[in-house]
Order: structure tokens, then sequence, then C-alpha cells
């Protein structure tokens, strides 16, 4: 076991990779028993800072010192053996192992030939008492909840002896509860011996659970201290590097015809059962309406009857006036449907299409990008060319794949397919989910842009701070049903947040 | 974009590179079998690479193997883009022969105008239902399509085999009672023309070339193809996009298949005049190889036919050569099939390929993704 992390201190890290300066003399240090948080949008350097304490990378410049003594970590294995440990924001589990199993395989590496599976139950049991972290040795990875697996990570991490754990984006899979759950973990792993990384864009979150806060913007530091002494405003300003305001929208006098109307669906979901037990929600032209929820009560779903990848087995479904319940998904999006789908690597793009061929993916049949037939080139290269200086999506041109975009950049990708083809209704699902604030921002103003042009937005999410900007009306789904359609003004976060935990509010 | 071609052809010679080195490891652990069998291997491979090259009948001999692979290649090219496997080329070889023969020997009066594209498009549409079985089950039925196209193959050459004996057997077979299995010679106005006095080399690599050209022109420059790559490539998202997979899957079959029927009309109107029973020579699989060899790109699958043809035309010279058992040349064909499927692994994977490409000098400007350019 490494001996106990009593500081750590990185000094003048830079780090190049051509053309670009990923880390720019950052100095960071972290004490035993705190939780330092990471911040910063997406490419500002965090991930190639960590990888550096990893030893995935190597700096060009500076040091690290770990408890006064200088190293150089030279790969995951080696940083084990400094008790230095990573949580990567996408599990690394096989699922159809079992949790000891799973903890088992980062050890064999240490013992070549012998395994011995009631050794790793021992240690693990120990580690999962000594930090209050319930696991369930015997059960397959498969069988576990996302935030199951999570713990599954962490316990994994902490029995292959590390001290120190780095984090990364650790909650992006999480629902509102379990990241609750996983804060009160954190904070109650130090105070065992561990001190913590915690990178994360997400500011709730990092008020919550750290002690002190680093910000990198641009490869830089450009802030560094104590959490409490800032507010979550202050600290998106100096992330982003200029002031942040949250679209929101206001209250409309009068909104026009409705165009999206969904009439007591029922639907089943992928293990059979009815997901959907007659869920009514309209929504009219220039409005909003939020569908909050935690995920898995049935949004998936409703997404998918809407646009016709999920027959309705009961019920109705209007667009403007013609039935779509149960149509192709081509006939809908004839009709003037737009999705923005939840998995935007496998629903909303193909990842190894250009960002070209990538935008035309809903309209490559019609004129003018294609005649008899034929794709027409030229056509095509304009709309690319004008959707991406409109929709400011940064690639290094258009025939880059998908799948070396950012997810913000992947998300504009969309927006910009989407939105230009002006549906008359657009269903949203987790639009933001895993962006940085500036994209998030963007997101959110062509939305509302949306909106003005007198589109019927659905939306679907579990961020209330992100419903409550955006949303004229409110629904929450609860297990298959929607509880409640409310004006927003009538809306608390409190009374939704019980909405969603299946409390029915208290109508007398 | 200037920067974005010249990376692409920097990897371009990174690829060429890479598959030229699994060449070359096959051709190594080759040489060892040749030194067991008492052979000199150095003799062997002179033989084997430069002997086809080295006159005109070994070039022509090399393209008239090319023709039929390139075709095979293309269709399994389709499929492969299309997200769906192709196993059964063989099977679809042998459809495609029995529907040129029959049409061929029924049409005996037709100019040959008319009759050589009837034929082709008949061996197209034999091949491309026989491939659309397959396709069908997989699509409506979830029924794995490497099972279900090897399965095929069988079925088509027990079915070949039948109708070579019965109702298609050269009717002089019978009347002489040698029953050699084969089917009567096709009329004339059928024959490819052959470009050379005294060579097998016909019009068949012609069209085979121009079909090529067109596959390519289909994939990437029609709607449909377009599609057809949108669903090999992401299946959901296609789905999404207001695609129909099912369809799709299905339509890439019959294409895929109907390549390989007309590999076989090549073979019976080019080289043979009938059909035979070793009609195919196993283009059906090897076609395969010539597919994945040609990066699964019509235009690189031209090249990469006349690689094969040169390794089947050359092979055959060494064994007369140097003396070997022919087994041998069969091990060392598959010991290339599966150095050039391996080196797949590489071609496919970006980090192994920057490592590869780093290795060979592009130090400095290799492409390592800061986070800045993925995150």
């Amino acid at each position: 076991m490494a001996e106990i992390i009593e500081r750590l201190e990185m000094n003048h890290i830079t780090k190049r990779f051509p053309g670009v300066l990923a880390l720019d003399d950052v100095t960071m240090n972290l004490q035993k028993g705190e939780v330092l948080a990471l911040l910063g949008e997406n490419g500002a350097g965090k991930t190639t800072l960590m990888n550096i304490l990893y030893g995935l990378y190597h700096q060009d410049e500076g040091n690290v010192l770990l408890n006064d003594k200088k190293i150089q970590v030279q790969g995951p294995l080696d940083a084990l053996e400094y008790g230095i440990g990573m949580v990567h924001q996408h599990f690394m589990l096989v699922p159809n192992m079992t949790v000891l199993e799973n903890i088992a395989l980062g050890m064999y590496q240490r013992t070549r030939f012998k395994m011995d599976l009631e050794k790793v139950r021992q240690r693990v049991l120990e580690v999962a008492d000594r930090y209050n972290l319930t696991v369930k040795p015997d059960a397959y990875i498969w069988q576990l909840s996302v935030g199951e697996q999570q713990r599954v990570e962490l316990v994994k991490v902490l029995t292959l002896g590390a001290n120190l754990l780095i984090l990364d984006e650790p909650t992006a899979a999480l629902t509102p509860q379990q990241t609750d759950a996983l804060i009160d973990l954190l904070r109650q792993m130090i105070t065992q011996d561990t001190s913590i990384i915690f990178i994360s864009h997400k500011l709730n979150e990092v008020k919550a659970v750290s002690d002190r806060v680093a910000v990198l913007r641009n490869g830089g530091l450009v802030f560094e201290g104590p959490t409490e002494d800032h507010t979550a405003e202050d600290l998106a300003e100096k992330m982003a590097g200029r002031e942040i305001s949250y679209p929101k929208t206001s209250k409309k006098e009068e909104y026009g015809r409705p165009i999206l109307q969904i009439e007591k669906v029922v639907a089943e979901g992928d293990q059979g059962t009815d997901s959907l037990q007659g869920v009514s929600v309209e929504v009219r032209s220039g409005e909003i309406v939020g569908i909050a929820g935690v995920s898995g009560n049935g949004q998936r779903e409703l997404a998918d009857v809407i646009n016709g990848i999920r027959p309705v087995k009961e019920g109705r479904i209007q667009l403007d006036g013609v039935d779509i319940s149960n149509r192709t998904p081509q006939q809908i999006i004839d009709l003037g449907m737009g999705y923005i789908p939840e998995d935007r690597m496998h629903e909303g793009t193909i990842p190894s299409f250009t960002v070209r061929e990538n935008l035309i993916m809903k309209d490559y049949r019609r004129e003018p990008l294609a005649k008899n037939f034929f794709l027409r080139k030229g056509q095509i290269d304009t709309h690319a060319a004008s959707l991406i200086d409109a929709f400011k999506v940064k690639t290094p041109s258009m025939a880059t794949s998908c799948a070396s975009l950012s997810g913000g950049n992947i998300q504009k990708v969309i927006l910009a397919r989407e939105i230009t083809r002006k549906p008359k209704a657009l269903v949203a699902a987790y639009p933001i989910r895993g962006l940085d604030i500036g994209a998030s921002e963007y997101v959110h103003s062509q939305l509302i842009q949306a909106r003005e042009e007198g589109m019927a937005v659905l939306l679907i999410s579990e961020e209330l701070d992100e419903l409550l900007d955006l949303c004229d009306r409110i629904a929450v789904m609860y297990e298959g049903r929607v509880l409640d359609v409310l004006p927003r003004e009538e809306c608390t976060k409190q009374e939704l947040g019980l909405l969603m935990a299946g409390v029915s509010h208290g109508k007398e | 974009m200037e920067k974005n071609k010249a990376d692409k052809y920097r990897y371009l010679t990174v690829n060429i590179i890479i598959v030229l080195a699994s060449l070359l490891i096959a051709l190594v652990l080759g040489a060892f079998l040749f030194l067991i069998a008492g052979a000199n291997p150095f003799e062997a491979y002179g033989v084997m690479l430069t002997q086809p090259l080295d006159g005109l009948f070994g070039i022509t001999e090399m393209l008239v193997r090319a023709a039929p692979l390139m075709l095979v290649g293309l269709g399994i090219a389709i499929a492969f883009r299309s997200g769906i496997l192709n196993i059964g080329g063989e099977g679809q070889i042998m459809i495609g022969v029995i529907f040129a023969t029959a049409v061929g020997l029924s049409l005996p009066e037709m100019p040959k105008i008319v009759l050589v594209p009837v034929i082709f498009l008949s061996a197209f549409i034999g091949g491309g239902v026989w491939a659309g079985i397959a396709g069908w089950m997989r699509a409506y039925l979830n029924v794995n399509e490497i099972l279900s196209t090897v399965m095929l193959n069988y079925i088509a050459i027990q079915l070949y085999l039948y109708l070579l004996r019965g109702p298609l057997i050269d009717p002089k077979e019978v009347s002489y009672g040698t029953g050699v299995p084969q089917s009567a010679l096709l009329p004339e106005a059928a024959w490819l023309t052959r470009f050379i006095r005294g060579f097998r080399l016909h019009s068949g690599l012609v069209i085979a070339i121009v079909l090529a050209v067109i596959v390519f022109l289909f994939l990437w420059k029609t709607t449909v193809g377009y599609r057809m790559r949108a669903v090999g490539a992401e299946p959901k998202a296609a789905t999404y996009s207001g695609m129909n997979v099912k369809r799709n899957l299905v339509l890439a079959m019959v294409l895929s298949g109907g390549f390989a029927g007309m590999a076989g009309a090549v073979e019976v109107l080019g080289v043979h005049h009938r059909a035979l029973e070793s009609i195919s020579a196993g283009y059906g699989f090897s076609g395969i190889v010539v597919a994945l060899f040609g990066g699964l790109h019509p235009l690189g699958i031209i090249p990469a036919s006349a690689v094969f043809g040169l390794l089947i035309v050359g092979s055959d010279m060494m064994q007369r050569a140097v003396e070997v058992p022919a087994s041998i040349i069969l091990a060392i064909q598959g010991l290339i099939i599966l150095a050039i499927v391996s080196s797949n692994i590489f071609l496919r994977n970006p980090k192994l390929r920057d490592k590869i490409f780093r290795l060979l000098g592009g130090g400095k400007e290799a492409k390592i993704e800061p986070e800045g350019g993925r995150a």
C-alpha cells in the first residue's frame, strides 16, 4: 500500500501539443483530507493536467512533488504505486463480470498467475466498510444502476491502494439524487486520510463538495482559492472569462394554435411493460413545454413515440392537426417534426461521417441538395459552410468527422440541422447534458430563438434550473405518467423536486 | 483544408506501408514452409512475384483472374459499407453461372449487343435474389447474415452440381456416354471479346473496371448511396433521421449478391464459354480479401484485384518452377490473407496508426489529440 499523501504539489507545469499550448505554467497543490475542485470549460486543460498527474502524458516543463519528493509518474500502474487513482467519466467496467471480478481485474497485473478471489473479497469488504461504500460483491455490473457502478469504480480504485482520487466529471451520468448521495460520500471519504480532485463544470456540485477550487482557462490557472468565498456566478465568470447570463424566457400573453397534441398515449418500453401509461401533453406554437423527471420514467419512450421510432399502443399524437401516431419516422419528419435526441453520438449524428455529411442527414434527398438521385456537392458545401458559420460550429473543416468534435460542437451540428429545417415542433431531449457553460448558454439561446419563431418546443430535462429558465409550462413525469402540467409561475424547485420523486403535491 | 489534404496523403502512405509490411511478414513466415519442403524461398518468391509479369501470358492471365475478383470485391464492399457482411460470394457466383448459362443457352439466335447485357442482367438478378434471401432474413427475422450466407453457399453449390449432372448437362456428354458434368457450349454471340489472339484476356475486365467506377459514384455521389453508407455507419442515427434501415440492408445484400452473380457470368462468357464444375476457384472468398485489401473502396479494389490475380497466377507458376507440393501454395495464400486481415487492426485504429506513423519518422508532426481538440 502506498504511503499516505500528505501534500501534492504541481509546480509550473507546461505542456505543448503541436500548435497548441495545452497548459501554461500551472501551479497547484493539494493537502490531505481536502476536496479540490478543478473547474474549466471543455478544452481548458483540466484533463491534460490530470493526465500528467496520472502519467499518461509527461510535462514539458515543471515538476510534481509528492510529500516533498519529486516524482515522475510513468503510467496508470505507476500512479497507483504512488497512491494516485483515477475514476474516468466513462466507467471502465466489464458488464458481464461480477463486481469482485472487475476489481480483481486491476490486481492481476501484480500477481500474474494466481488470483485469489476470496482475498479480493476480503479487501473489498474492508474498504467498503471503512469508507461506508456499500457494494454487492457478487452482483454483475450490468445489473447495477449507474450510481452503483460509480461506487464500484470508487471501491476499485481504493482497493487498489489509492488515497488520492481524481474524479473526472463523476456526475455526468447521475440523476440529481445519485449526485447528492455521491457528494455526501465524498465528504465522508476525505475524513479517512483521502484527498480528492473533483473535475467538473457543474457549479452547484462544486460548491457543495469542494473545500478549494482551481479554475483553468485556455491552459492557464486563472483562479485558486477557498470555495466558500465565492458564489457560483462568480466562478462561472472566472471559468468563461466573461459575464455569463443564462438566457431566460419571459411570460407571453398569447400563444399560437396547438401544434403538438399528445392524447392519452400508452406505449411499451424495452422490457415489454407499459412505460407510458396514458400521457397527455399539449404544446402550442411559440411555447416551450418542459418534461421534468428523473430519467427512466418514460421520457425516452415519449420522445420515441412522438418521432415514430416506437409504436403507439393506445392514444393519439397529432402534429398541427394531422394524426402522426404510428407513422414512419420519415413521414413524421416530412410533416414538420424536429428532434434533438438524447444520445448525440449515436442517435443524433453518425460519428464517422463528416460534419458536412451529418448536416444533410434529413434533407439529403431534397432540392437543392440533391437532384435526380445525385447529391450536389456544390450546394451541399454551401449549405454546410453557411450552417457552420451561423451556428458557430468549431471544426477544422466541414470534412472533419463528427467523432473528433467536442460534445458542444456536435450538439451545434444537430441544432443547426434541426432548427434550420424550420420544423413546426421540436423535441429536445436533455440538450445540454454534458455540455459546458458556454455551449449550454448557446443551446438555450437557440431554443429560445426557435420559440420566438413560433415553433412548439418540447424540452425533456432533469435539470430544474434549465426548465425554470426556459419553459412556459412544466410537466412532471413519474413512472410513465404526467402528474401535472403547471405554468412556470406556479412552480418552485422544491415542489418540482417532490413531484419528481412521485409525491403528489397537496392540492387539498 | 490544405492541412487536411496533406494529412490525408500522409495517412495514405502509412496505410500502404502497413499493408506492404504485412505482406512481407506473410512472405517471411512462408519462407519457413519452403525451407521445410526443401526449396529455396528466394527462388520461389522470385518466380511467384516476377514471372507472371515477365511476358504477355502471365500478365493477361493475371488480369483474367482480376476481373471476377474485382466484381466480387465490389459487391462485398457495398455490403460491408452498408453494415451487413456477405460471406456468400461463392454461392452467389454459382447462381450467377446457372442464370448466365441457362439464359445464354435458351436464346441462341439473339444478337450479341442484346444477348450479353441480358445475360449479365439475369446473372445479377440471380445472385442478387440469392443474397437477398440472407438480407431479408437478417433485416426482418434477425438471422445472423454470416451464418445464412455461408449456409446458402452449401445449398447453391449442391444445386449447381445437381444441375450440371442433370438438366443443364451437355447433351453431347450424354450421347457419347462420357458424362463429364458440364453444360453445352454457349452460342458465340454470348462470348466476350478477346483482345489478343491466343490469350484469354477478355472484355470482362473492362466491364469490371467500369462497374467499379459506377459503384464509386453510386456510393459517394448519389442519395441512395449516401443512405446506404449512413445505415451502415450508424443504424440508430439513420433511423432517427427517417431512413428505413431494414429495407436498406436488403437492398445492400441484393446489390452485393448481384455483383457476385455477374462475376459468375464473366467466368462463363469470358473464360470457359460454358458452365464447368469448378468454375469459381474460390473467388467468392478471395473476393472478400480483395475488398478488405482495397480498403472497401471501389477505386482501391481495382489494384487490389490485380495484386491477387498476380498471387494466384504466380503461385501456379512457382509450383511448377520449384517443384513444391501444391498445398504449400495454399498455405502461403492463407498466410497472406491472415496478414492482410490482421493489418486491418492497424488501419482501423487511429492510435496504432499514429504510433506507426511516428516510428516511421513522422515524429514531431504526429497528431496527438490535445484536450482542446476533442473535449
